[in-house]
């Protein structure tokens, strides 16, 4: 019989812009404690800001998924993770050598050369937008389409593919998907690179996809740089599409801040960014880990081979590291918040991702003042469901 | 203020080039940090300060 005085993980949400209220009071009463899992397991939880940049810069915490004791998201993650490893797996110093080949591509000043191109995706994307008639729904008609077109140029696939890759990542990042689902979309994509990329080795272009088949050829197989390619694509997908969705559905329940954000400030852009990704904090699911020797978090032992989430909602709430947690406030010190994680395996696209975003809120909220949502916000479906939060559509009008 | 950077540690996240452009940089080739000025001016303290609070791979170190 499962021991119902450990918690029940995930939990649900009351509102769809705030972590599940039981995870702040687990992080005022108990901020490392146990948890149950969809397979029985009771990992620990961690749910406040300084224990887990503890753990997450711990190297006594493994990510490797094929480790007895990882907690895994779900039966397909598992059955999809153990099957395509890739360097989020990885512990150094094998972790390091794959991502330094990809860490060029995103450094700062690359990405910002970048930003006149995602500008003139992001306003063609709206030109086509206000020539047509509303309610459209902002996520396939914007959302989606602005880092999905930035992703296949950096990478080099051709956009024309995106309803397949894009039925794929949606598959593999479902928490509805059964173990079986989630390996096939996985594999259907991967078989698709594996051709891109043989393709790329005969003809390379200027993309980062032809970069690592040439510069790799002796160190890494097909079967490797496609995996690394699905995990790009798939990153780059699923993540700033949700941003932008939630985070324009968040900004026009703040009407007051959204008025202040479309004046164009580029400081208050900036971190309005910061403070969205914060309070939104979309990777919803925690990062997890698995203790490789006995270590001590806020005064609790974790045992080596046991499991710890960290749930970096909860710690982006923590009152001690942001006074006020639950108020959304676009001038707010937000830098150092934990939503692209945290350590060695912190988000390798940030810099990208924040971009895109700046583009984004900076342009479509000046361009199209009057946005608004076409239904009721209690119409809108949320992604309860997905490894990533956001909102299934957006019905918008202007 | 006094800064030193750890190659090895560093992941290439690419937080400090953009609080302090002019005290950080990063490799052309792996995007690895570059130290630029390892005794910048205190009018980027903060900066600098907040840089090594925020690096992931806790490559930066800072003395007074």
């Amino acid at each position: 019989m499962p021991d119902t005085r450990v918690p029940a993980y995930p939990m649900k949400r009351d509102c769809p812009f705030d972590p599940p209220p039981e995870l702040g009071r687990i992080r005022a009463e108990d901020p490392v404690t146990r948890v149950r899992l969809w397979d029985g397991s009771r990992p620990w939880l961690i749910t406040g800001y300084d224990d887990q940049r503890a753990v997450l810069r711990d190297r006594r915490f493994s990510a490797d998924v094929r480790r007895p004791g990882y907690p895994h998201v779900t039966a397909g993650s598992r059955a999809r993770r153990r099957r395509s490893r890739t360097f989020i797996s990885m512990d150094e110093p094998e972790h390091g050598r794959y991502r330094r080949m990809l860490t060029s591509t995103f450094m700062i000043k690359r990405v910002e050369a970048l930003r006149p191109r995602i500008q003139g995706i992001v306003d063609e994307l709206i030109d086509t937008m206000l020539a047509g008639t509303p309610p459209v729904d902002l996520v396939s008609a914007f959302a989606l389409p602005v880092p999905s077109l930035v992703i296949c140029e950096l990478l080099g696939v051709p956009y024309a593919d995106h309803d397949f890759f894009q039925r794929c990542s949606r598959a593999m990042v479902s928490s509805r998907s059964t173990p079986e689902e989630a390996v096939t979309a996985g594999d259907e994509l991967k078989e698709y690179l594996i051709r891109l990329l043989d393709r790329k080795a005969d003809e390379p272009a200027d993309d980062l996809l032809s970069r690592l088949v040439v510069e790799q050829a002796e160190t890494m197989t097909r079967s490797e740089l496609a995996d690394m390619g699905m995990l790009l694509l798939v990153a780059g997908h699923e993540t700033t599409a949700n941003m932008i969705a939630l985070g324009t559905l968040t900004l026009l329940q703040h009407p007051d801040q959204l008025a202040e954000l479309r004046e164009g400030d580029p400081v208050l852009i900036k971190s309005a960014v910061e403070e969205l990704l914060r309070y939104l904090n979309i990777v919803h699911s925690g990062r997890r880990r698995v203790a490789t020797e006995d270590v001590e978090v806020g005064g609790r032992l974790i045992r080596a081979g046991e499991g710890v989430i960290v749930a970096t909602d909860a710690g982006n709430r923590d009152e001690k590291a942001f006074p006020d947690p639950d108020v959304l406030d676009l001038h707010r010190e937000a830098r150092h918040h934990v939503a692209f994680g945290y350590g060695v395996h912190q988000c390798l696209g940030q810099p990208l991702a924040r971009v895109e975003l700046q583009v984004v809120y900076g342009t479509l909220y000046r361009r199209v003042p009057t946005l608004r949502l076409a239904v009721p916000l209690e119409e809108i479906r949320f992604k309860h469901d997905m490894l990533v939060y956001g909102v299934h559509e957006l019905p918008v009008s202007w | 203020m006094k800064v030193s950077v750890d190659q090895e540690k560093c992941i290439g996240s690419g937080q400090c080039v953009m609080l302090a452009a002019a005290v950080f940089d990063q490799r052309d080739e792996d995007g690895i940090v570059v130290l630029r000025d390892a005794n910048p001016p205190s009018d980027l303290d903060d900066d600098v300060s907040e840089a090594a609070q925020v690096c992931p791979g806790l490559a930066i170190s800072v003395e007074d």
